[in-house]
């Protein structure tokens, strides 16, 4: 049985939701070597700041129990290298590119934006307002409604109207609504989350943090049980803006779980890093899962979960799996 | 043919590859396994990632290995040399023949070979001679004389010394406790080794002290030196951008380079050694970093020495000592 796998990123139909999370597969480029970039709903791309930027010193990176913990601070060439460079590569080989914007003030992330409305052919603009790595004061946008609605309005206001804007999410809040509520207000199209979280590591031989940077964000199948409760409480409370699902997915069976929590596509992140194909495949797993239900449709199935009694109405009859075979 | 047949030909693959053999090698492991589009497209100095744990692994980093030989049999077999650090390593050791590993490769730049027949000095710390064997082999069929230097803590850590006695044309080995050649570390030798043997080029692989050391010495020679640089990985691919030490380009200027995609293998002079762990400040993109033209603007209207508060943390290198995993050869992070 064939599915029907398309996704609307606002008003932009994707032929699929799977994409790549920002920060783990840069503008594409060496993931291409693995899979098909055109094939996947999107390439989310690191997140792309105003000039170059080198990032923190090393160790940026420690292995955790199912997560890991990064300190990259936003190495990049910056918007004119990846204007020049990545955005027309990633067009060239056919792919939609959702770029991922960073910023220490909201006026970098305006000027930002208007950039990117200037250059043709990008597919959406998901601002990263809430990475924790960025030293910014000592607070982080994304963790206040009103700094979090600042950021996004710039945006909204200097980005072209048909580029969708997403906002993405700390978990590392309080109230995880009421700054999503704030960024909707603010003009978001639609909202990505989560973001990792942040974490820490000690070297219990060298007494010392870890990571040169101290703090990183963590990452993995560790926090998809958060993920799955934010896109949830989101989902619950603005059941009409479209979420962008992501954190630990590793399997098909991990997207549809997002899915049935809320979003309407899903990003992977970490798992790339030890399967650099990993979209493609879990492209493929979705799909079987959904075959396996019964299910011709993946937009029937987006926040599923809050439906009281989901699984025993509507066509998801027991015999679904034999109806396959 | 299209773009992404030809990337398809040059690049990396990822692919199943089952195991064929895992042996114990003195203090280390070889494993061999049965890979033939890695082992066609493999260059000397090239590596693999491997995932370790399973479909269900809570470990989910690559474990990155240099390739230690390609060989034809079964099609195609790939070999790689690791030491059990943690428990993806371990995982790896408990591998039995017929196991099926995702694996991806090969990874990296190779060593660069030299035109002409020249006196090439091979020098390996630990398990970071495992690369230095096919590349001997290379630089032989250019009629390159090949001499050895290999070191490890002792004798049994010592790998391949074996081999290189055998095929080079002369070996040295050091132990730091006298257990195997003369007591001492290869760097004690190289003076003497260089002189030896008229060298007039070196390569390298180890621990990031034995690379700094090397390229050192070389400098004094005037000799050139390629490093194969160990430095903690996530992907190995060029994602993750967690692997990077500050390099010196062509057009000058420093940039924090990724050791999987714009390395393993760099100029040893091209790398800044001592600033290795940290952000220096005159670093591509660091804190408060300008184009000329711009910096110099900045100056006149009282903006540029203020410091930049979103930036990263100059100067907070650690020293080379505490660097985890510096038995040499693995790119991989502790385990």
């Amino acid at each position: 049985m064939a599915v029907d796998l398309r996704a609307r990123l606002g008003h932009v139909e994707l032929p699929n939701p799977i994409m790549t999370a920002s920060g783990c597969a840069g503008a594409g480029r060496e993931l291409a070597q693995f899979m098909d970039v055109s094939k996947i709903g999107a390439i989310v791309t690191k997140s792309v700041m105003v000039g170059p930027r080198s990032g923190r010193p090393t160790p940026r990176m420690a292995e955790t129990p199912s997560g890991m913990l990064n300190s990259i601070g936003l190495q990049g060439p910056g918007i004119d290298a990846f204007l020049q460079r990545d955005l027309p590569w990633l067009l060239s080989r056919g792919a939609r590119a959702v770029v991922s914007i960073a910023g220490g003030s909201v006026s970098e992330y305006a000027d930002l934006a208007s950039r990117l409305s200037d250059a043709a052919g990008i597919t959406a603009i998901e601002v990263n307002i809430s990475c924790p790595n960025v030293e910014h004061r000592g607070q982080v946008f994304a963790c206040a409604p009103d700094s979090s609605a600042a950021v996004v309005e710039a945006v909204r206001s200097r980005a072209r109207y048909d580029i969708p804007v997403f906002a993405k999410l700390s978990p590392d809040v309080t109230d995880i609504v009421s700054i999503a509520r704030a960024c909707v207000s603010a003009g978001a199209d639609g909202l990505s989350m989560i973001n990792t979280l942040l974490g820490m590591v000690i070297d219990t031989d060298t007494m010392k943090p870890h990571l040169a940077g101290q703090t990183g964000g963590l990452s993995g199948p560790a926090i998809r049980p958060v993920a799955v409760r934010c896109i949830w409480q989101v989902r619950e409370a603005l059941p009409g803006v479209p979420i962008i699902g992501m954190g630990g997915v590793r399997t098909g069976r991990d997207a549809l779980e997002l899915i049935l929590a809320g979003a309407s596509m899903v990003a992977v992140g970490t798992t790339i890093f030890h399967d650099p194909a990993a979209c493609a495949r879990i492209l493929r797993e979705l799909e079987e899962e959904l075959a396996d239900r019964g299910i011709d449709r993946l937009a029937d199935v987006v926040g599923l979960a809050h439906q009281a009694h989901a699984m025993t109405g509507r066509a998801l009859s027991p015999n679904a799996r034999v109806r396959r075979s | 043919m299209t773009q992404s047949e030809i990337d398809a030909q040059a690049g990396p693959v990822q692919v199943r590859g089952t195991v064929l053999t895992v042996r114990r090698v003195d203090a280390y492991y070889a494993m061999t396994l049965v890979a033939p589009a890695i082992a066609a497209r493999f260059k000397p100095g090239q590596f693999i990632t491997l995932a370790v744990g399973g479909p269900d692994s809570s470990m989910l980093l690559s474990r990155a290995f240099c390739i230690h030989d390609v060989r034809p049999d079964h099609g195609g077999t790939v070999e790689f040399v690791f030491a059990v650090h943690g428990r993806g390593t371990q995982w790896l050791a408990e591998r039995r023949s017929r196991d099926v590993l995702d694996v991806t490769g090969p990874l990296g730049k190779a060593f660069p070979l030299p035109r002409d027949p020249v006196n090439c000095l091979l020098v390996g710390g630990g398990y970071g001679s495992a690369p230095l064997f096919s590349l001997a082999a290379k630089l032989r069929e250019r009629r390159c004389e090949v001499d050895f230097l290999l070191g490890a803590g002792s004798g049994d850590r010592v790998f391949g010394a074996l081999t290189a006695r055998r095929t080079g044309r002369t070996a040295t080995v050091t132990t730091e406790d006298g257990s195997l050649g003369s007591r001492g570390l290869v760097t004690d030798m190289l003076d003497q080794v260089i002189h030896d043997g008229r060298t007039d080029v070196i390569y390298a692989c180890g621990p990031m002290p034995m690379l700094r050391q090397i390229t050192l010495l070389a400098r004094r020679y005037d000799i050139p030196v390629q490093v194969a640089v160990e430095e903690a990985m996530a992907c190995g691919v060029g994602v993750c951008m967690t692997c990077v030490l500050p390099v010196i380009g062509s057009d000058g200027i420093t940039r924090m380079s990724r050791s999987c995609v714009d390395g393993p293998v760099f100029r040893g002079e091209s790398v800044r050694w001592d600033d290795v762990g940290t952000i220096p400040f005159d670093a591509f993109g660091a804190p408060g970093w300008e184009p000329r033209s711009r910096r110099a603007s900045q100056l006149q209207n009282g903006q540029g020495s203020s410091a930049d508060p979103k930036g990263g943390k100059p100067g907070r290198g650690r020293s080379e000592g505490e660097r985890p995993g510096a038995g040499g050869g693995k790119h991989g992070h502790g385990g």
